[in-house]
């Protein structure tokens, strides 16, 4: 049986993501990270136009768009100018070293494949495949926020499990209402902009971003 | 059109403000349109009682007995903490913490935060109660950071990030649940609207529904503060601003946990069995018992109340996890009373601290011989949260207490030594504050102690006499609920 070309692409796709979850947990510089995340951003709009293109759903593309602007371009651009302005050079410090995540990370994409079989076996959608992969690349990203001990990438963390479930979302169910989305799209860019004045205030109390400083409120 | 102006005033409430919030007035316009969401809130109520559940604007706003009664709730207590806030951030000012440009964060992001509160109330679409309870932690999480020092950063980049993760949760549940209605439904806007799933529920795929209040409850139940995911709540409490740690207790809480009670009602549809009561019975227990024992070791007395919180959203949680007629109308009353109280402490315990210049329970002393107003008040609202009849609490806790024994003994002894030992706890800490030797000093404004008193009023009447009207709301609500 032949496979369509659309849905080998979304494959591919999905793979990609997944690969570029993992080059994200073993980075150790930041603005890698952040390209990163950029990269990432980018194939996910790919892969929801592609599902635009091959079901005929036109408020994909307006998200797939959407995407493109919000994570590939404006966010990024965000971070970059956070870190050029609190002039950050430093690498990543992780809490656990870097093959021992990654270990931790098989562990958890095998998890999610078989938290997502009885799910995906019921969806209608012919990406139902790809669902097992966007729970993985969202417990990957949740296990890199436990990992890192700066704030930054954390952060970065953050975002990409955010796109995680947008990709779980266009895979499940060919993506939420517009409506939605628009919320969704909303809260993640006034996210980060708090998050980028917190940064300056935690610098100018601290000067530094590490997170251990960020360890005194604890029940004694 | 009720609806349209109880969203419509917060929202440019807090757009005009945003640019007028340092002005010498900015506190009285801030006090004037939660004056205006009051009255519209009211309104919106009225129309409810006489003419029964509407839905408007496209099926996008639903509002029914169960939220009306929250939305109004959420309109008299920030009202009144506008009230409180005005002398309080005056004299905040006065003391050298803050500056204008603070000033006109706090007051444009309060505005914003009832707004976003409201929202979540008000909105039919499972999806925008997400963006709303988003948008209501990132509103709040620069009122936590306002005073810029070490402790308020730290507890505001804690409850940035564990509500985020917690809600990114509720997101996935969000999406499970769109997937299950997107077959009944078909796809589109109107598969999220929480009129249309209802009046499918018992169609929905039960295996994913179940899958899906998981991720919802621990995603809501992070912003309820359900224990083992609370550790943001005390942190953002005691670091914030008095006002904020009022609204954060008696309001946020609340709606969070209105979202779990309305994902419930679907779940409970679909699944045609307990699981979604028990899994909140097991978390609701777990809090009260943890967070009394945690009460014992406090030593600054907005964490103490802070975990007092905990402990009453356990309490709830647990309650409406019981369900029935008894168990449902005794967690509304409970979920009333708590705020009401809750933020009346805390408008005593922030002049309290301001008074003696210090929230370290150790050095306030004596407040009745200083001022007997704020002495009474933190007095009478202890007693008040701690079940003391006549006050209301003691009547829901009653409720409460009489329903588990029925329907689940089992749970009765942890819930009557938590309660014991939240008294030992909180009355051992107040007592010696409010009576003895004084160490505090006068305030250089008068403060505002009306909003303390009237909702003690308020408490002390739903604990003597429920009003008859009231009564048949709570009924209605918990018909609906179940």
């Amino acid at each position: 049986m032949a496979v369509p070309l659309s849905s080998q692409l979304i494959n591919l796709f999905a793979a990609l993501l997944l690969l570029i979850a993992f080059a994200m947990l073993s980075q150790r510089r930041v603005l890698s990270l952040i390209n990163l995340y950029a990269l990432q951003g980018l194939v996910l709009a790919l892969s929801t136009a592609t599902v635009a293109y091959s079901t005929h759903q036109e408020h994909l593309y307006y998200s797939a768009a959407l995407t493109l602007f919000l994570k590939v371009l404006l966010l990024p651009w965000i971070l970059h100018r956070l870190i050029r302005r609190l002039n950050i050079k430093w690498d990543v410090e992780t809490l656990l070293n870097i093959p021992t995540t990654m270990l931790l990370g098989i562990a958890l994409v095998i998890m999610a494949f078989n938290v997502a079989l009885p799910i995906s076996q019921m969806a209608g959608t012919f990406t139902r495949a790809t669902l097992g992969i966007a729970t993985a690349s969202v417990l990957l990203s949740f296990l890199m926020m436990i990992t890192r001990r700066k704030a930054v990438p954390q952060v970065i963390g953050f975002l990409s499990m955010e796109n995680g479930l947008f990709f779980a979302a266009t895979s499940a169910t060919y993506g939420m209402p517009m409506v939605v989305e628009l919320g969704i799209a909303l809260d993640v860019l006034v996210g980060t902009v708090i998050l980028g004045i917190f940064f300056f205030q935690i610098r100018e109390a601290f000067d530094s971003l590490e997170l251990r400083h960020l360890e005194r409120l604890r029940e004694d | 059109m009720e609806i349209a102006w109880v969203l419509g005033a917060p929202l440019l409430g807090g757009l005009l403000l945003a640019f007028w919030g340092a002005r010498r007035w900015a506190a009285e316009l801030n006090a004037w349109v939660s004056c205006f969401t009051l009255l519209a809130a009211a309104a919106l109520t009225v129309r409810i009682i006489e003419h029964g559940p509407m839905l408007r604007f496209g099926q996008q706003f639903f509002v029914d007995s169960f939220n009306v009664f929250l939305v109004a709730l959420t309109a008299f207590v920030g009202f009144t903490t506008s009230l409180f806030s005005r002398p309080y951030m005056r004299i905040e000012q006065e003391h050298g913490k803050l500056t204008p440009n603070m000033l006109r964060l706090y007051h444009s992001m309060f505005q914003l935060f009832i707004f976003t509160m409201l929202l979540a109330l008000l909105t039919n679409n499972m999806g925008i109660l997400w963006v709303a309870m988003e948008a209501a932690t990132l509103t709040t999480v620069l009122l936590v950071s306002l005073y810029r020092t070490p402790s308020s950063l730290e507890a505001a980049w804690k409850y940035f990030i564990l509500c985020g993760v917690g809600i990114a949760q509720a997101l996935f549940g969000t999406i499970l649940l769109y997937f299950a209605a997107e077959k009944l439904l078909g796809a589109g806007g109107q598969a999220l609207l929480w009129t249309h799933l209802d009046a499918v529920r018992t169609q929905l795929e039960p295996t994913v529904l179940s899958l899906a209040f998981v991720f919802l409850l621990v995603g809501y139940g992070t912003k309820v503060g359900l224990v083992p995911l609370h550790s943001w709540l005390p942190d953002a409490h005691a670091e914030g601003p008095t006002p904020v740690s009022a609204v954060l207790s008696g309001l946020l809480l609340n709606v969070a946990l209105y979202a779990v009670i309305r994902c419930k009602i679907l779940v409970d549809g679909a699944l045609q069995s307990h699981l979604a009561g028990d899994l909140m019975m097991a978390f609701g227990l777990l809090s009260v018992v943890v967070a009394t024992f945690f009460l014992a070791r406090q030593k600054d007395i907005k964490r103490l109340f802070a975990y007092s919180s905990i402990e009453h959203m356990g309490l709830t949680t647990f309650a409406f996890g019981m369900g029935g007629p008894v168990g449902t109308f005794a967690a509304l009353l409970h979920m009333t009373v708590h705020s009401l109280t809750k933020s009346a402490i805390f408008f005593t315990v922030g002049h309290a601290a301001q008074k003696a210049g210090t929230q370290s329970m150790d050095r306030i002393r004596g407040l009745i011989r200083q001022s007997p107003a704020i002495g009474w008040g933190l007095m009478l609202g202890t007693l008040a949260i701690l079940g003391m009849p006549p006050f209301g609490v003691f009547t829901s806790e009653f409720l409460i207490l009489t329903t588990a024994m029925h329907h689940q003994p089992w749970a009765t002894p942890f819930l009557l030594l938590s309660l014991a030992v939240a008294f030992a706890g909180i009355f051992g800490k107040v007592q010696p504050m409010v009576f003895g030797e004084t160490t505090v000093q006068p305030l250089p404004h008068r403060p505002a102690l009306v909003p303390v008193f009237v909702h003690l009023a308020a408490v002390l009447t739903l604990g003597l006499l429920i009003p008859p009207y009231l009564v048949s709301w709570y009924h209605s609500a918990a018909a609906l609920i179940g």
